[in-house]
């Protein structure tokens, strides 16, 4: 029997259990931090009533969105309406499986997991605009537009302020990337490429739609932007894809520049999650420090500033590394 | 231009991090909010309920109010009510005759004539459903007997609810302490 499974599929199938738990877990811890954050920072309690110091609000929450209505507007395209919010987060949960929690905590040890883990990203943006194009609704369509041009010109940058780093380690294996870098922070490669970490880290809150630059969702103008028509678990798998990706982001950015699940005392997944929720915090208190940029400036941060000092930081790597 | 530029970009960096200190330093101070239902407001200065009798400092089932009417007369919803028994007219003309010049005047004159003289105040109602809350009662008020009530638990089902005996309410009061 266990010959004719082969032992590659039943480590996928195990795998993406464990991908799925985690990130629901984590979706609604995610939820929970960022209102707890909100509230502290704006000196109030955010949630308190549901269950001890409110902790059970995520789950009310939950439980809410899947109690409700599911409506679709009319003139809608029902089938790729409904699609929209799945292909959106089911290239969420791929992304995970290269990701190295651990020494020995990675679904698939693949050599390209970097390239994997950038393409399945960039689907996101089909997703919202199927779901801006479906709903016939201006506000849906305008959000749309608006994420497309985001996600195509923040993608540019973003891949140029990683390709020092595969230019230094020669691999797109996430795995070996990690290992390149040493225990210690000034072995990180925040410290040799510091230009690159910001840049990196700029460019995946914008592609993760947060705050300062949520503009396809700009509650101010454009009610909820992409997912206006959305109620129920079709807003709930947004919401849901939204924080996952801002997972993914925060686990490249632990991976690629703070070294991964090494630390300078015992090693291990403990290392990387603390990393990753540590990034996580510092977007969630960005979210609640800046406002949303104007789409004009958004653009001339993009083109003006982010993909110059990258390509010069780029060219500044190459140098060093044919002199060396 | 450049120059120019590349200045006020470093500005504008700086002033992220001063934005994110300024989020940061809220982030770890206490929070302002009062969970209502379970704690109550530890200052209520400058709150105005509706108004209450202050007791008098002998007897405190007893009102300072000296039923000189002047609430009623400023109060410009018209939403007071008091009745005051009317002074005996027996003896001592001249002191009483005095005493009703100087309503508006300290109390102390008025202790110096004779206590029969004055009229007493024996119902005070105000109907809450008109007042303004302006406060000219509590301003006009020559001796001291109004003030506002720190009850923001207020709630009623019907208007006749808001129509509150302020003599029963003092008394109540008086009662609990």
């Amino acid at each position: 029997m266990m010959d004719i499974i082969p032992t590659q599929f039943i480590v996928i199938f195990v795998g993406l259990l464990a991908i799925m738990t985690f990130i629901a877990v984590n979706a609604l811890i995610l939820v929970y931090l960022e209102r707890k954050v909100a509230g502290f920072i704006q000196r109030r309690p955010g949630p308190y009533e549901v269950g001890p110091q409110g902790i059970l609000q995520p789950v009310a929450d939950g439980v809410k969105l899947l109690g409700k209505q599911i409506f679709t507007p009319k003139g809608a395209d029902s089938k790729l309406y409904w699609l929209a919010p799945i292909i959106s987060i089911t290239p969420a949960i791929v992304c995970f499986v290269v990701i190295p929690f651990g020494p020995f905590l990675q679904v698939i040890n693949s050599n390209v997991g970097l390239i994997l883990i950038l393409a399945f990203t960039g689907i996101n943006v089909l997703a919202i605009c199927v779901a801006g194009w479906t709903s016939q609704n201006k506000y849906s369509l305008i959000g749309a537009a608006r994420d497309i041009s985001q996600g195509v010109a923040y993608e540019i940058p973003l891949l140029l302020s990683i390709l020092p780093l595969i230019f230094m380690t020669g691999t797109l294996n996430l795995y070996e990337i990690v290992i390149a870098q040493g225990a210690w922070p000034w072995q990180w490669f925040i410290a040799s490429q510091p230009l690159a970490f910001f840049i990196f880290f700029i460019c995946s809150l914008a592609e993760a739609n947060r705050t300062p630059f949520d503009l396809p969702e700009g509650e101010s103008e454009l009610t909820a932007g992409f997912h206006t028509d959305y109620a129920g678990m079709g807003f709930g798998l947004f919401f849901f894809a939204e924080y996952t990706y801002m997972t993914v982001a925060s686990c490249i950015v632990a991976i690629l520049f703070l070294g991964g699940f090494q630390g300078p005392i015992a090693s291990g997944w403990w290392w990387f999650l603390a990393k990753v929720y540590v990034l996580l915090l510092i977007m969630i208190w960005i979210r609640w420090t800046f406002p949303r940029v104007r789409f004009d400036q958004l653009l001339n941060i993009c083109w003006k500033w982010l993909i110059p000092l990258a390509v010069l930081n780029l060219l500044l790597t190459l140098g060093v590394i044919a002199i060396c | 231009m450049l120059v120019k530029s590349l200045r006020d970009t470093a500005v504008g960096l700086w002033s992220l991090l001063v934005g994110l200190k300024v989020t940061a330093f809220n982030f770890v101070t206490p929070n302002i909010t009062i969970h209502y239902p379970r704690e109550v407001s530890p200052t209520l200065e400058g709150f105005r309920g509706h108004i209450e009798l202050v007791p008098s400092e002998e007897d405190p089932y007893k009102s300072k109010c000296i039923a000189c009417g002047n609430c009623v007369r400023t109060c410009p919803s018209a939403c007071i009510t008091m009745k005051a028994t009317k002074p005996k007219k027996k003896e001592e003309d001249q002191q009483e005759s005095s005493s009703s010049d100087t309503e508006s005047q300290s109390g102390e004159k008025k202790e110096s004539s004779g206590k029969k003289a004055k009229p007493e105040m024996v119902a005070f109602s105000v109907n809450f459903n008109y007042c303004c809350l302006c406060g000219l009662c509590v301003e006009t008020c020559p001796s001291g007997a109004l003030r506002f009530s720190d009850n923001y638990f207020l709630a009623g089902f019907s208007r006749e609810e808001f129509d509150i005996d302020l003599v029963a309410r003092l008394q109540s009061k008086a009662k609990e302490q």
